[in-house]
């Protein structure tokens, strides 16, 4: 096949430590949620041991998309809410890549909203992480897709009258085949479903409540035991994580909701489909040279 | 000896040797397949084609019409009237017969169309096409196939080479069952064994020439010759979203890449297609993706993205009559100055612009070329009438063409710098080990030679100045730009993209009355060439043709540009923005109009 991957690299340059996976110092304000965000991440791959040069960290734009620069892994920061399809690209481009997507509420929700739905159908094989924190941070305090009604934002000094998204309504409906939930102060637990959606054949989903301290502090606390609140696990062995409807139940309780595994279900991935049809297609061309198949073109039309 | 010819056949000093056939009819009756078979055997025999086809807005019936013109020698444009008219209804005659040459022929299907007594004008031929067809297909099938009898008709009064013809059925309907091509073999040899020659003999010299020695010709349309020139050029990858007249090459694409090992997607929408070709490409596997001006228009901050971060990509845009979903299966050039200036800031890249059917080809490739040799994102701009029309052309030497994707993740060097001040970028996609063990950050913030975000005022000036420099320097490995015709004189016709054969009809036309005239056709639009400024020199007049609005100052998108670059008062502009491809005649008003034929010298 012409566009064959490369060669697995070899192993002695796989070996990851949290010193090498770091590369910036984080930009963001002291106390915010996606420092732990990031910790789990670093803790993650050190687990995982993938061969570095082979993992992808990519983002879109926001407080919490400049991510990848916080990683030392190949990185992309592309443009506001399309790190999806970007990503997509970059998944079908090279079986041999580990993608990791990283972005804000507004970036997936809102200005992206539209593409989660078809990077859920289509089930690319990656993992979106998505650092929900019911703000816009980046640009400094109005109103996201997951803000409250009544949150006091700078575009809706009243308070918001829209009604918020579900964000695990909205993963579970998207398509995606692995969908969970979690508590950037529960790195436990964090670590735990990145693993997960790591090992995930296909597109896994997280949200992740990760706080905002400069624009909606405390948001977050009553799913923090440390601040009196409640961090409720799922427990799989009563949820069946196969069962949409279960899924979708769970995703309409009461916040703070549950955390954990929502929803896994193994489909074929988009990738799948598309190499099994390359497969099968060069098979049916007799594995002819690019040349000569596209001389026959040319000779079909004469 | 048909009854219905209504007018003598006047007699004739001259006969037809190269003809612009019109076929006007509905879109369900096959008038674009009669087309086709016409231009492919064209492509088979000596003659050189061009067709030219409108296709109704409305998906299901409607209008339609196909042009084709053939002649013996090399043909340049669709031709400016028809000497030709085949009318299957009232409307096809009523609405197309304003277009037939005075002393042309009009045949017409007695069946449907009634010509006024009074059109002396014209050579009246009325057969009964819907009902001979009828009879000789039995009955069963309708007006089915009425395509095919007038296929018979036409290739008996142009003497076709029927063999060929023959085999181009069977190559194209002899997959389906047995009776479908003798249902077709059956309508055509009821129309020609119609006896229509001798009424026509005296009118057209057509014998077609048997083919010569030099390569093999093909036959197809311009979008299929630019996908073809993608695959040549190691595209695999790419991502899109329908529009016309776009659509057919992502069709194309989706179809044909898996074989190559390689996967095209349909995206929700541009801004997905754009994100998912950059994506690919960031992956390091030259990606395309395209559409026409709306979806152009939606993917130009991803395009300023792919700039910034120095990722190859081609872009596509086969444009259409503008702004927004204006017309959008007619003729026009003005997404020019977007597909150079779209998108946010300062963000130059690679413009360039197919002349014709065959160029599509060749330029698609030199784009895959240029984009993977300097990181940047190339446009290749196309339009609806190089899109649909069909040519014939010299099979191009995949030997010395086809390029072989290759996937470059070799190791980068300690401190490595992905985008180093000192050359050009070459982008290290994932899976490129770095030794040292720093890995590149690629993105659309300004950013120091490793990648890393920098807002320092000089460091944003360099990378400026260095994605601005690297297009100079294809500007300065451009080849020598080519005039046709005269190299001085009175006027030097300027144009971009499909103007490219009215252009060059016109001057050879006013070239054989004694101006002196030449035609220049930029291929390159961003970077121009280095060498226009003396070519311009040495005409009295520059005239840039294109088929977009004058603006509010009186010139042109490509003129615009032309006049601020060289600042030159002889460069005019001759627009036009009726959604029609240029006449001849329209050219040459416009060259009249700005230097006047020389009487006194006749
Ligand atoms: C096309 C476009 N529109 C708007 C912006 C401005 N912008 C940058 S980040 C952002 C919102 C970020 O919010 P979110 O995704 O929730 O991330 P956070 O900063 O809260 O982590 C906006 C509107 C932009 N960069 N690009
Ligand atoms: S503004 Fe909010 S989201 Fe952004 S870095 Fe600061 S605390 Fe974090």
């Amino acid at each position: 096949m012409s566009t064959a991957s490369p060669t697995p690299p070899k192993a002695e340059r796989g070996v990851l430590t949290k010193k090498g996976l770091q590369a910036d110092h984080p930009t963001w304000c002291p106390g915010c949620g996606d420092f732990a965000v990031l910790a789990a991440y670093y803790k993650t791959l050190e687990k995982l041991d993938l061969p570095q040069q082979n993992i992808v960290t990519l983002a879109g734009i926001g407080c919490s998309s400049r991510f990848p620069y916080f990683v030392n892994t190949h990185g992309g920061h592309f443009i506001h809410g399309r790190s999806l399809p970007f990503a997509s690209g970059v998944s079908l481009g090279r079986d041999d890549l580990h993608v990791f997507v990283f972005g804000g509420d507004g970036d997936g929700f809102s200005i992206g909203g539209n593409h989660l739905d078809h990077a859920g159908r289509k089930n690319f094989r990656m993992t979106y992480v998505i650092m929900d924190n019911f703000v816009y941070g980046l640009t400094k305090k109005q109103t996201s897709p997951t803000s409250p009604q009544g949150f006091k934002s700078k575009t809706d000094p009243w308070g918001v009258f829209d009604r918020p998204t579900n964000p695990m309504r909205k993963l579970l409906s998207s398509g995606a085949t692995f969908v969970a939930r979690t508590h950037a102060t529960q790195i436990k637990h964090m670590m735990e479903m990145y693993e997960r959606a790591a090992k995930h054949d296909g597109f896994s989903v997280i949200e992740v409540l990760s706080e905002c301290v400069e624009f909606n502090k405390g948001a977050f606390d009553a799913g923090n035991p440390r601040k009196g609140g409640a961090f409720e696990i799922i427990d799989e062995a009563v949820h069946d994580v196969t069962d949409m409807a279960a899924a979708l139940a769970l995703a309409e309780e009461p916040w703070p909701g549950k955390f954990g595994v929502y929803y896994q279900s193994v489909e074929p991935t988009k990738n799948k489909l598309e190499s099994d049809l390359v497969q099968a297609t060069r098979e049916k061309v007799g594995h002819r040279s690019d040349k000569e198949l596209l001389s026959k073109t040319f000779a079909s039309m004469r | 000896m048909p009854q219905d010819t209504v007018n003598p056949i006047p007699a004739r000093e001259e006969l037809i040797r190269d003809a612009v056939i019109r076929l006007a009819g509905n879109s369900q009756d096959g008038i674009q397949s009669i087309g086709g078979f016409l231009a492919r055997l064209a492509g088979r025999s000596a003659q050189e084609v061009m067709t030219y086809m409108t296709i109704p807005a409305t998906i299901s019936g409607g209008p339609s019409i196909f042009q084709v013109r053939m002649g013996t020698g090399e043909v340049l444009s669709a031709g400016d009237e028809a000497d030709f008219l085949l009318a299957f209804y009232q409307h096809s005659y009523d609405n197309h017969i304003g277009f037939l040459k005075e002393g042309g022929v009009l045949l017409y299907d007695s069946d449907h169309v009634k010509p006024e007594d009074s059109e002396h004008r014209f050579v009246l031929v009325g057969v009964p096409i819907s009902a001979l067809t009828v009879e000789a297909l039995g009955g069963s099938s309708r007006e089915k196939g009425k395509n095919l009898f007038a296929l018979g008709l036409l290739a008996r009064i142009f003497k076709l080479d029927v063999a060929k013809l023959r085999a181009i059925f069977k190559e194209r309907f002899g997959g389906k069952s047995e009776d479908v091509l003798r249902n077709v073999n059956l309508a055509f040899d009821a129309g020609f064994s119609y006896p229509i020659d001798n009424v026509l003999d005296r009118y057209f010299s057509f014998q077609a020439e048997e083919q010569g020695d030099g390569p093999q010709q093909v036959t197809m349309d311009g979008n299929t010759a630019l996908t073809l020139g993608l695959i040549a050029g190691g595209v695999r990858h790419g991502a899109g979203y329908p529009i016309t007249p776009w659509s057919t090459i992502m069709e194309m694409l989706r179809q044909q890449l898996p074989q190559y090992g390689g996967v095209f997607v349909q995206a929700e929408d541009e801004l997905a297609a754009v994100s998912m070709a950059i994506g690919f490409s960031y992956a390091g596997r030259l990606a395309v993706t395209g559409s026409s001006g709306p979806g152009i228009s939606l993917k130009m901050e991803a395009l300023g993205w792919a700039t910034m971060a120095e990722i190859p990509l081609v872009v596509v845009n086969i444009q259409r009559g503008g702004p927004s979903t204006g017309l959008p299966t007619n003729v026009e050039q003005s997404d020019l100055l977007q597909a150079i200036h779209g998108s946010h800031g300062d963000c130059p890249r690679v413009v360039l612009a197919a002349e014709n059917v065959e160029d599509c080809f060749y330029i698609a490739r030199e784009a895959c070329e240029l984009a993977r040799k300097y990181s940047v994102p190339v446009f290749v701009l196309s339009d609806m009438s190089l899109a649909s029309r069909i040519e014939a052309f010299d099979e191009p030497d995949l030997d010395t063409l086809m390029v072989e994707p290759t996937l470059d993740t070799e190791d980068r060097p300690e401190n490595f710098k992905p985008y180093d001040l000192e050359r050009i970028t070459r982008h290290a996609p994932p899976g490129s080990w770095v030794e040292g063990g720093v890995f590149p950050q690629v993105t659309g913030l300004e950013h120091d030679e490793s990648g890393h975000p920098s807002a320092n005022p000089q460091m944003h000036a360099k990378m400026m100045k260095k994605r601005r420099a690297k297009i100079q320097q294809i500007a300065a490995e451009l080849p020598a730009s080519q005039v046709f015709g005269d190299t001085e004189g009175e006027v030097l016709v300027v144009g971009w993209g499909s103007t490219w054969g009215p252009i060059r009809e016109t001057v050879i036309r006013e070239r054989d009355r004694g101006r002196k005239i030449g035609h220049l056709q930029i291929r390159y639009i961003n970077p121009l060439p280095n060498d226009l400024e003396g070519i311009f020199a040495r005409f009295d007049k520059v005239l840039v043709v294109e088929m977009n609005d004058e603006g509010l100052y009186g010139y042109g998108q490509l003129a615009m540009l032309l006049r601020a670059r060289y600042c030159n008062p002889a460069i005019r502009s001759l627009n036009k923005t009726d959604g029609l491809t240029f006449k001849i005649k329209e050219i040459m008003q416009g060259i009249e109009a700005i230097s006047p034929f020389p009487t006194a010298t006749l």
